[in-house]
């Protein structure tokens, strides 16, 4: 083992965005995270939780829903009254589509897969047709007070449950007129509250609707008579998030004091077919609020505003002891946000909507393994650099030799020259960018720090030649066969013979850069 | 047939009612508990005491209502009997014969014929869970042999097994598994519980168990103060629980109501805790019952819970969570250390209570009168935190005046001591603070004690400390323009070449106060409090110290560590004698001149009655308890009874009563029994007939007692026999008109109450003339002998020697027998 210097970098400020919503996807086992920044990350349960794929967040964007429907495909919905498809090919989005009911509040797939249903701030209920390519309105339901806050469809797909602020409705889907308009409580321990605000609601096979409120309760109606059955107050504060296993014998709730309380579905008696929703469990794994839940037939998935996402095994549904029924946590982003400069010892942070170059502090003590040098000099920092327009940055780059800087929203690509003049730094922007470099997934830099390397969103590979102050496009590697497949992950061998990309599809293509093939 | 003349210790009363859960009758109206030996039946609306079903010759261990007939009560022992009682009338009605320890008892509706019992067979560790078959028979007494085992190493206490749901399934908990049997499938299911050593599962220990009346649902709970409640467990897999927390210490009682909408659970905090719904967050409380909760039942009606407590109490509780009832037994879950008092009023017996209070407990109906608040501060209950504790406490002027002494001792140089003074007050019939004294010496006060001379013009009191001090403190006028009152003064302070003072002691007139500075007893006058005389025996600190009474009140009593017992005579100023005994507790009769010492031994404790004229014991009762005694007392009777037989005439006008220090069942919890030494009342555990182990005693006497002064007493149980041996010869009728009365005397004799109906004024008469010669003692012993080695005729023609010298007065005793006969 060689010696080595170690920094240790405190000075990454990097916040994550809260978790807003996730939608988990049981015939290919992944989940769908959207942060409160509008970021969407799809997961691959299987695949040891990789992330594998990212599509970034927008200013304007809030997601406040996420589903998905037939055919793999992932909506999501938002405050600013759209409907948006995503690629999950291409790592785009596919279109937006403005509901015209104002901000999105919630929204449901149908059991078939083949409906969307909106609520919005108006109080209407919409539903969209999922055709091939696009999603299409097809009616409004009977129009309430308030916002419509959730949305559940009943497994059979006749009955649809709407939360509202202070009341239920159950809508019939043939008709679209209101059933049943079940008033909640607005009595909090003895307190009354202003509103009530129902959070989530879950239409059982049975005819039972599951509500979760502000006031801390998780009540089961009866939709067909439209009356309470049973109440169960589990938090002083919001109970926020609802999911409902696919089984319908085990259901989990998210409130805002933190915890995730597991209810299952029991046999009152061992001889008897009579069974009763009993709280088991509570897990307590959030420091703040847990906005959504998910259930999977083997885990309890939660998020929330800790920015964590909590993947809790059921242990009773687990066969084999192993790594993977172990309770996840996941934490750290997946995606590189740090790039380095090693002539330079230069570091760039790659944060949502800026960039930061440090130049590493330095010693010149000496000391045995283990010790902790005194700093001469301290970390610097270097460079604030601000991205126009609401998009988020996606992708960043610094290169080896500390003299390029790289970054690329959905819509733009930036390339940055540096010098160093002493200690001053000025930066020039390369202008007059090819293009087909509008938009990259992914940038890099050679060892040598004069070729960059850049994939785009359409799928293809771009080399750059850079030398001096000018660049210059060399070879463009397009995807085979003409499929649309998004690189998403590169690397380069350190004579910068070899690159190697890997694409959303989980192949690893390597190429060749000497030979252009 | 229980001889009369024998004297037995029984177990008279402030036995535990805390032990088992208590039993609800079916209509609610009574409430029953276990209370060693027996059972006792209250009333739910009174707190009255209504039946005791006493037939039990061991420790009761568990009752239950019968399911079949709720008039009837199962009550099962440690004598390895299950009995059945009528408990409305308080009869027996039957008695099944198990033939093994049982440990706890279980009825199920649904078993007709059979209970459920606790049992150790083999190991004493192992405890198993059998149903035991109840054979139909019209007998009293019936064997019943055939038991089923139905669980193996199961927890002993009845907390850690719950039947549920009409009898399908039985819940048993151990250590950190819980195992559910299911009577139908013959399978077990058991579940565990991490018990790993780090922090967070570290106290995951079951503690205790119940089961959901209509519902598959069992709630068990936890040494950290947990409560699962348990469903699905008929899958080994597929099971699951739900925590409620609240309890912060271990729970130790769980019950669920009787339609199961509620679970109730109680702990060390004191506070009943109802969850309803079993959901966390709907919860009441009923909090500050003033002890930890060691039980809790529902009555079967539904309207009542009760909590057993451990300050020996039961509460009885309405279902809307308020409190009705309260009965409240002997407290006795800390040390005693203001020994047994009486109280010269309500002559009941005072003691340490509850933390900072004195229990007033009143012998006669087993029942706690009334309780003082001494130390008047929140008791806070932390392991490991240093209590104010109450050391002494003492009556003076019949009543009028209680003396308390309370400390606190974090270091050994911070002490806290702090002396109060109480007044009796007519008008409410309490006691009132009348001083305070902060630091009355510099070290722990080892002795309290009250001048109780009738003639007495100033209430007196002395107290004697480690810190070589006696100090004696007077009553004064403490008035000032605002009130008359009055307060307590200290008047003086002795000490004794810095030794430090032991014990104090006030002569019966109060002109001598005795005070013991570690080996030597110090005499002085109350009036000028001069030093009049010393004793030293070097034998040993003294432990004990007593003057005499009445017309031995020339002597003084000194007890040793060294196991020496001194008796001085305070006019000669010399000893008069001493004897080997180590005694533990010596106490004076207030009303008669007797002392009563308990030696402790290795085998035992036992008890020597005697006169302090006398270096003779009255009376020996030998291995009177297994264990030490703690504390002795007098209790004057209220009527005094007659006993003929001068062995037992010492109990004519007080009661001995006394306290022990035994473990109970649950390990490193102390308990006591309280004992008192009576006559003929139903056979105890702690039953002796003297005439059986009288040869026995007598050799073990003659070992232990070696070189002593004291001779043995040479008692007879046949009172005739000593009456005849005692009455001098020449008031004696003729030989003829006895020999038939001493043989049918010799008879075991039906007409044993006639000996009851002689009056009292002979025995005092006899009493002063049993002061025999040594002569006379030298040949009775003889008699004794030939006595023990065969009840022949040759011992009529020896006494024939004696009946020429009878009493006049026995004539009169002869009619009285002529006429019983």
């Amino acid at each position: 083992m060689g010696e080595f210097k170690v920094h240790r970098v405190r000075f990454f400020n990097y916040v994550p965005s809260g978790i807003r919503c996730v939608a988990y996807n049981n015939q290919s086992n992944r989940l769908a995270v959207s942060r409160t920044d509008g970021t969407v990350e799809v997961y691959n349960l299987s695949a040891n939780y990789f992330q594998e794929k990212f599509f970034p967040g927008h200013e304007s964007r809030a997601t406040e829903a996420l589903c998905w429907a037939e055919g793999q495909r992932l909506f999501s919905a938002g405050l600013n009254g759209e409907i948006m498809e995503y690629d999950l090919q291409a790592l785009n989005i596919k279109y937006a589509v403005d509901a015209f009911g104002g901000p999105i509040w919630s929204m449901a797939a149908s059991p078939s897969g083949s409906q969307l249903l909106v609520g919005c701030e108006d109080g209407s209920v919409k539903l969209f047709q999922i055709t091939p390519d696009k999603i299409q309105f097809e009616r409004n339901f009977d129009r309430q007070k308030s916002r419509i806050l959730s949305l559940s469809w009943h497994p059979s797909g006749t009955h649809i449950a709407a939360g509202s602020i202070d009341y239920i409705s159950v809508f019939d889907v043939k008709s679209g007129s209101a059933v049943h308009k079940m008033i909640v409580d607005r009595q909090y321990m003895g307190v009354s509250k202003r509103k009530c605000i129902v959070w989530g609601v879950a239409f059982l096979s049975d005819g039972t609707v599951i509500s979760v409120d502000s006031a801390g309760k998780v009540q089961f109606w009866d939709s067909a008579t439209g009356t309470l059955v049973k109440s169960h107050l589990i938090a002083n504060a919001d109970v926020q998030s609802i999911a409902v296993a696919e089984q319908e014998d085990s259901f989990v709730v998210g409130t805002a004091e933190g915890t995730v309380f597991h209810f299952q579905l029991v046999p009152v008696t061992s001889n008897s077919s009579e069974k009763q929703w009993v709280r088991t469990k509570p897990f307590q794994h959030h420091t703040h609020d847990v906005r959504t839940v998910a259930h999977s037939p083997t885990a309890l998935i939660s998020g929330g505003t800790d920015t964590h996402l909590v993947i809790r095994p059921l242990m009773e549904k687990v066969e084999v002891k192993n790594y993977d029924a172990a309770l996840r946590k996941i934490t750290f982003p997946h995606r590189r946000l740090i790039s380095c400069s090693k002539k330079r010892q230069l570091l760039l942070f790659q944060f949502a909507h800026h960039l930061e170059l440090w130049r590493l502090g330095s010693t010149v003590a000496t000391g045995k393994n283990g010790d902790t040098l005194p700093l001469s000099k301290n970390a610097d920092h270097l460079l604030h650099l601000k991205t126009k327009g609401p998009e988020n940055i996606i992708c960043s780059c610094i290169s080896p030799c500390g003299s390029w800087i790289a970054y690329s929203t959905v819509s733009r690509f930036f390339l940055y020259r540096l010098n160093y003049e002493h200690d001053n730094i000025s930066l020039k922007r390369v202008s007059k960018m090819p293009p087909f470099l509008r938009s990259a997934l992914q940038i890099l830099f050679s060892e040598d720090s004069t070729k960059l390397f850049v994939a785009s969103n359409q799928g293809a590979l771009h080399i750059v030649q850079l030398s001096g102050g000018s660049f210059k496009h060399l070879h463009a590697f397009q995807p085979q066969s003409g499929t649309v497949e998004a690189m998403c992950l590169l690397a380069v061998s350190s004579d910068g013979n070899w690159l190697a990309a890997s694409g959303t599809s989980a192949g690893v293509h390597v190429y060749n850069v000497k030979q252009l093939k | 047939m229980v001889d009369e003349e024998t004297i037995r210790v029984v177990r008279c009363g402030g036995s535990e009612l805390n032990f088992r859960r208590a039993v609800f009758s079916a209509d609610s109206k009574y409430i029953f508990c276990v209370s060693g030996d027996f059972v006792k039946v209250y009333s739910t609306v009174t707190e009255e005491c209504v039946h005791i079903l006493h037939g039990h010759r061991n420790l009761v261990t568990g009752i239950q209502l019968n399911p079949n007939n709720h008039l009837q009560l199962y009550s099962c022992s440690l004598d390895g009997t299950i009995k059945l009682w009528d408990y409305i009338d308080g009869i027996l009605i039957k008695t099944f014969i198990v033939g093994c320890k049982l440990h706890a008892l279980f009825t199920v509706a649904q078993a007709e014929d059979s209970v459920f019992a606790i049992v150790n067979k083999e190991k004493p560790d192992i405890f198993q869970l059998v149903s035991v078959k109840l054979p139909k028979s019209s007998s009293q007494e019936v064997e019943a042999k055939e038991l089923s085992f139905v669980l193996d190493y199961i927890n002993q206490s009845p907390k850690c097994i719950a039947f549920g749901n009409e009898g399908v399934y039985v819940a048993a908990v151990r250590e950190f598994y819980l195992s559910v049997y299911f009577f139908k499938k013959k399978t077990t299911s058991r579940f565990t519980l991490s018990s790993s050593r780090n922090k967070k599962h570290a106290k995951n220990n079951f503690t205790c168990v119940a089961c959901h009346p209509t519902e598959d649902c069992i709630a068990s709970g936890h040494m950290d103060g947990k409560i699962r409640l348990w469903r699905n467990f008929y899958d080994d897999k597929k099971y699951t629980y739900t925590c409620l927390h609240w309890h912060h210490d271990m729970v130790m009682d769980l019950a669920f109501s009787v339609t199961g909408t509620s679970l109730l659970s109680g702990g060390c905090e004191s506070v009943l805790v109802e969850w309803r719904d079993a959901t966390e967050k709907n919860k009441e409380f009923l909090p500050r019952l003033g002890a930890t909760i060691e039980h809790i039942s529902v009555s079967p009606a539904g309207d009542l819970f009760c909590t057993s407590h451990s300050d020996n109490k039961i509460i009885i509780i309405h279902r809307n969570l308020e409190a009705s009832a309260v009965i409240q037994g002997l407290v006795k879950d800390r040390s005693i250390f203001t020994g047994l008092m009486i109280d010269p009023r309500t002559k009941a017996l005072v003691l340490n209570g509850k933390p900072g209070h004195l229990q007033f407990y009143s012998l006669q109906s087993d029942k706690q009168l009334y309780n003082l608040d001494i130390i008047q501060q929140e008791y806070i209950n932390d392991y490991g935190l240093i209590q104010i504790e109450l050391t002494k406490a003492a009556f003076g002027c019949f009543g009028n005046w209680l003396a308390t002494v309370e400390q606190r001792q974090e270091k050994e140089t911070e002490l806290e001591l702090q002396m109060k003074l109480w007044m009796y007050n007519k008008k409410t019939q309490g006691f009132i603070l009348n001083t305070k004294i902060n630091m009355p010496h510099e070290d722990c006060i080892t002795a309290l004690c009250f001048c109780n001379a009738e003639k007495s013009e100033q209430p007196t009191l002395v107290t004697a400390s480690k810190d070589g001090y006696f100090k004696v403190w007077i009553l004064t006028d403490d008035s000032d323009i605002y009130k008359k009152a009055v307060g307590w003064t200290c008047d003086f302070v002795g000490s004794y070449h810095k030794y430090q003072a032991t014990n104090c002691c006030f002569s019966e007139d109060g002109s001598l106060l005795a005070v013991s500075f570690e080996e030597i007893v110090t005499i002085w006058d109350s009036v000028t409090w001069e030093l009049k005389c010393t004793f030293c025996q070097r034998a040993g600190k003294i432990r004990h110290l007593c003057f005499g009474r009445l017309t031995c009140s020339k002597y003084l009593l000194g007890a040793t560590e060294n196991g020496i017992l001194c008796c001085w005579n305070l006019l000669s100023c010399a000893l008069e004698w001493n004897a080997k005994l180590n005694v533990r507790v010596m106490e004076p009769d207030p009303n008669s001149e007797n002392i009563a010492a308990i030696s402790q031994s290795s085998v035992g404790s036992d008890l020597f009655v005697f006169k302090p004229s006398e270096p003779r014991p009255l009376y020996i009762q030998k291995g009177i308890s297994r264990e030490e005694v703690q504390w002795g007392v007098f209790v004057p009777r209220d009527v005094p009874e007659s006993f003929t037989s001068e062995a037992y005439q010492w109990l004519n006008r007080s009661q001995f009563y006394f306290l022990t220090k035994s473990q109970v069942t649950a390990p490193l919890k102390k308990g006591s029994h309280f004992l008192l030494a009576e006559e003929s009342l139903p056979t105890t555990p702690f039953y002796f007939i003297l005439g059986k182990h009288r040869q026995h005693q007598d050799e073990k006497l003659n070992e232990t007692l070696e070189n002593e002064l004291v001779q043995l007493p040479l008692t007879e149980n046949i009172p005739a026999v000593s009456e005849l041996l005692h009455t001098p010869a020449h008031v004696l009728p003729s030989a003829a008109f006895l020999c038939s009365m001493f043989v049918n005397s010799l008879l075991l004799s039906k007409e044993t109450k006639s000996a009851k109906e002689i009056p009292e004024d002979v025995d005092m008469e006899e009493e002063k003339e049993s002061e025999d010669s040594d002569e006379e003692n030298d040949f009775i012993e003889k008699v004794q002998d030939t006595n023990n080695t065969g009840l022949g005729e040759d011992i009529i023609h020896q006494l024939s020697k004696s009946e020429e010298k009878e009493l006049r007065k026995f004539r009169k005793i002869d009619y009285s027998w002529i006429a019983a006969l």
